[in-house]
Formats: structure tokens, sequence, C-alpha cells
């Protein structure tokens, strides 16, 4: 066989392998966590190669609080972290995530849903985590949450996850699902230097000058590791900028705002989504993960038929990417929510759509992925 | 014909293997897909379904191929359905095409809901014949490779190499060539529907049948 030209390196992987591929890519280096299906492959495949990293750590922990205890202490020394999980782990992993959030610790959590509540289905499909993933934590709290359809998707949206873990100082959680964790696709490795990496901002100040938590153009404020010789005390009460506790409100207020504030000012940066013939579409589909495919799939094959239906596949499931589908909302006479719960992900089209239009869900909680005729079916029922 | 094999159009060929948990069928559809994506260049999507237990259980592997990017994942109608099991085949056979082929092991499945079938006691082979009963999976991808006009043998035997530890490819590749010695001798060449040309993808290789 005659393969003359030079190609990209390409795997047979599966989307948790791509996770890994894309974690190392990004410049992960430190990994703690226990094993859950459907995400043990991230950690076993971790488990393989991270040691053998420069630098590499490898921790399985007792549980996901602790996994993720370690990942936050791991983050604050200088390191790029990661995390994953599934549904039941997740729930564990809630307390620390709030901390997270408030110390302000870049990281990366992969969950990969399975069906619940509880132990529920481990071996099968749901999307039922997603506002979980937005608000599971308590107290007011921005975070970043980002999903993937595909296999080489999970790559891209993994060292997406990392860059804006590091650029806004912030956790950023992936939610997959089942059907995308475990589907084995060929995907291009990227060669050196095709992602853009991001570096986290460290302090351009002698240490005498710093100020753990101060407030910059950004919103972000700049990571010293710890041991770096910098001053820098760590708590989950609300702080000052000198990183101590504070109940005076003009500094709590201060601090809040800037936190929502490092996200609010770059939601451009952050909403991403992927359009599919959605200029001239009379019917709007609003899909993510897995279903997001079924869904391509039912437009290809709606749009043979003559209907006029688009498709936007959300890459950022949270900050809802509100302008993408307020713009749908206008021009489409109905939309149609297709997702792995009871309508999770509807409640927030419903809420920017404001009622310019319908909205209409399928859901499915059984266990299996919502098919391509199923949502066939509600295009031609609209 | 020319010396460089032309690939195969296809449009979202669905092919579903099941059985029992411990068969094997994720390994080989694992090799399958691996085969067809890096070796024959196909767009291949495999996905996988088992129960929560540790061993037993049913299992299935569903790959699907196609010569363009493939969007839904999963498979809805089958143009192959390989059962390893009475369970597996009751519960799939109606998901197969009118014109599906359906393939089981014969001394697995006692009862199947039609008399068009292509079959062949894999594990009695496996057991008697190669001596390892392990070796079942690696002996029904002999026996698809036959079966499919657009998967070749050779890079099918590679992707089966690169997939086993070293200790155990021997065996697997006398499986394999069994596997794919029987069905060519009992299962006739491939159905019409699913040869689009002539020429076939692997034509040449054909040459080289041990």
């Amino acid at each position: 066989m005659a393969q003359a030209k030079k190609k990209r390196t390409e795997i047979f992987a599966l989307g948790n392998e791509a996770v890994v591929e894309g974690a190392l890519i990004a410049g992960c280096t430190f990994y703690a966590g226990y094993p859950i299906t459907p995400s043990s492959e991230i950690m076993e495949i971790m488990a393989a190669r991270l040691p053998r990293t420069p630098e590499g750590v490898f921790l399985q922990m007792e549980d996901e609080i602790g996994s993720l205890g370690a990942a936050i202490g791991a983050s604050l020394a200088g390191r790029k972290v990661m995390t994953a999980t599934s549904g039941p782990g997740f729930s564990l992993m809630q307390e620390h995530i709030g901390y997270a959030c408030m110390v302000e610790s870049p990281l990366v959590i992969v969950n990969v849903m399975r069906g619940g509540p509880s132990t529920g289905l481990p071996t099968s499909p749901s999307q039922g985590d997603v506002q979980q993933a937005r608000w599971g934590t308590h107290g007011d709290h921005p975070i970043i949450v980002l999903s993937a359809s595909d296999v080489q998707e999970c790559l891209e949206m993994t060292v997406r996850a990392f860059n804006m873990a590091e650029k806004y100082r912030t956790p950023v959680i992936l939610l997959l699902d089942e059907v995308t964790a475990h589907t084995r696709e060929k995907i291009f490795l990227p060669e050196p230097g095709e992602y853009e990496i991001l570096e986290r901002a460290v302090p351009s100040v002698p240490p005498e000058w710093f100020k753990p938590y101060e407030d910059t153009a950004r919103g972000v404020p700049p990571v010293a590791p710890i041991g770096a010789g910098y001053r820098t005390h760590i708590t989950g009460l609300t702080h000052d900028p000198m990183g101590y506790p504070t109940q005076r409100p003009d500094e709590i207020n201060t601090a809040m705002h800037r936190m929502f504030r490092k996200i609010d000012q770059f939601f451009d940066d952050i909403q991403l989504v992927d359009e599919f013939l959605t200029e001239d579409a009379e019917i709007g589909i609003v899909a993510y993960g897995s279903v997001a495919r079924s869904a391509r799939l039912a437009v290809t094959k709606a749009r043979e038929r003559g209907y006029k239906v688009g498709l936007i596949t959300l890459k950022t499931l949270f900050p809802f990417p509100k302008p993408s589908v307020v713009a749908l909302a206008r021009k489409a006479k109905c939309i149609l929510v297709p997702e792995m719960n009871m309508g999770q992900m509807s409640r927030e089209v419903k809420r920017v759509n404001n009622g310019a239009t319908r909205v209409r869900t399928i859901n499915r909680v059984d266990g299996s992925i919502i098919t391509p005729s199923e949502i066939l079916k509600s295009i031609t029922q609209v | 014909m020319s010396k460089k094999a032309k690939m195969q159009e296809l449009n979202r060929f669905e092919l579903r293997l099941s059985g029992l948990g411990g068969q094997g069928i994720i390994t080989l559809g694992k090799i399958l897909g691996t085969a067809l994506a890096l070796g024959h260049g196909y767009y291949v999507t495999q996905t996988q379904s088992y129960g929560p237990e540790a061993r037993g259980g049913s299992s299935r592997a569903d790959l699907v191929i196609s010569s363009h990017p493939i969007s839904y994942p999963k498979t809805e109608n089958l143009d192959l359905l390989v059962a390893l099991s009475q369970e597996a085949c009751n519960a799939y056979y109606r998901y197969l095409k009118p014109n599906g082929v359906l393939m089981v092991d014969t001394s697995m499945v006692a009862n199947t809901p039609t008399n068009v079938y292509k079959g062949l006691p894999f594990t009695t082979l496996a057991k008697d014949k190669i001596g390892l009963v392990q070796t079942l999976n690696i002996l029904v991808l002999g026996a698809v490779t036959h079966l499919l006009p657009f998967a070749g043998q050779r890079r099918m035997k590679k992707a089966v190499e690169q997939a086993l530890p070293p200790k155990i490819q021997e065996i697997n590749i006398k499986a394999f060539n069994l596997g794919h010695r029987e069905a060519a001798k009992h299962f006739g060449d491939a159905p019409a529907v699913w040869l689009e040309a002539e020429e076939m993808a692997d034509a040449e290789e054909d040459t080289e049948h041990v």
C-alpha cells in the first residue's frame, strides 16, 4: 500500500483516552482520583502515563473528597491538576468544589455522567448532573462547565478546560456522558504547538509587596505557588485581599463581585457553541454531549425531507451561551431540546427564550441514548 | 484491477457483536474497529454496552463504519448481527435490516428466529481445533473478515497482532485463519447488497489466502 502523504498521528481511542491525551498536551502534571465507572479509564491511563512524564505525580486517594482536596493543594502549589469521577463521586466532591471556588484554585474536574440518583446505572448514559455541576455546591459562585460530544472534541475540550482554569483561576467542570466516554473513534493527535496552551499569572512583585487576593484589571489575582517564598494564607472563609478572614461588608462585596466579574467580562471567550445549518432554520434544536450527535443525524435526515432544521451544539453549558440560543429563538418557530434527563438544560433555554418561541423537550431517563429517529419524529410533529 | 485497492464506498454500515460477558466481545469490537479505522481508513465508531456485573451478564459492541464522518455513534438498523449467545440472538434479531445478515455461534444458539442465517460452531471450534476456548473472539473475527467485502485479511491480522501480547499472538492468528477458512467454506460470498462495486476493497489480498 502506497501511503505517500504524511499524516498526523491518528489513534483509535476511547473518549476517556482522549481526555488523558488532552490533559497531557495541556501540561497536566498532577492527578488524584478514585476510580468509578464510567470514568475509570481516565484514571487507569493516567496511572500508566503520568509517572513517566517529568514531574508527573499520580495519586490514588481514599475517596473523592480526598481526591479533590489533594488536587486543590497541588494546584495552589503550582501544578496543573485534574481529577475525574462520575455521579456518586461528584456528589462527594461538592464541598471541595465550593472551597476551590472560594480559594480560586485552577483545576479540571471531569464528570462522566451515568444514570442516577445514587448508585443508579453505573454503565448507562445520562445527563442528569447538569444543574448539579452549576449549582451543586452551596453559596453564590461562578463556575465554568464544558461538554464534549465526540472523541476528538473530548481532547479539544480538555485542553480548553485547562486553559480556562488557568486563565480565570477557577475550577472548570468537563461534563461528559457514558456514550461519549466509551465511544472509540479515530482521532488525530495534534502536533506540538497546534493548540495554544495558557499558563496562570504568577506574581511579578517581590514577596513583601504581594497581596494574594488583590484585584487586577482582569479580576484574576496572580497565584504564588506555595513554597516559592510568597506569604499566602488560604481559607474557605470569605477573605480580604491579604487572604485573611473578613467580616467587613465592603471587603466581602468587593471580593464576591470580583469573583463573578472575572468570568462575566469574558463571556465571549468562554461561551462556545457549534452551529449546524442554523442560518435558515425554522425549527431549532439545542443539544449537548452524545445527544448532539443523534440530533445532527436527525437534522441531516429531516433536511432531506425538506424540513428546515438547524442545530446548536453547546460546548459550554455554563455560563449558558445565551446570545447564540436567543438568536436561534428569534428566527425559529420552535426549539427542541433533547436531553437524557427530565429537563435540566431546557430550563435554561426557556429562561433565555423568555416566551419568544415555543420550547419543546424530548426527555429520556431509561439509561438509553435518545436516538436520531426519536428526534426526527419530534421534528415532523412540530 | 489496479494495484492499489480502491476503498469501497460505505454509508453507515452498522454491525453488532453480542454475547455474554467474558467471551471477549469488546476486545473483538476494538480490534475490528482499529483495523477498519486505522488500517483501512474508514470512519468508525465503536460503542459498547455491558451490565454492572463484574462477570457474566450480557455484553455487546456496536460498530458504525462509513466513508463519511459519523454523527450518531450507535446503531439503529443492523446490517450484520453477530450473536454468540441465545439471549443476544433473541434480543437483537429485531434490529436487523430486511437484508441484514445474522451470524450465530451454533454451539451456543440452539434456536434461531429464522432459518436464513450464517452459522458455525465457533466455541466448539475454538475448544477442539485450536485447543483454547479464549480464542473464540478472534475465530469470529476471521469469519467476519470473510463476510465483509471491504475488510482485508492482512490488515485485520496486523490489528490482532498489535492488540494482543506476543505470547498469545500465534495461537490467535491460527484461530483467525481457521475462522476465515471455515467461513469461506460454509458461508459463501457476502450478500450482493454489501458489494457496491465489482472492485472489492482488498481484491489483491485474496491471493495470499492461507
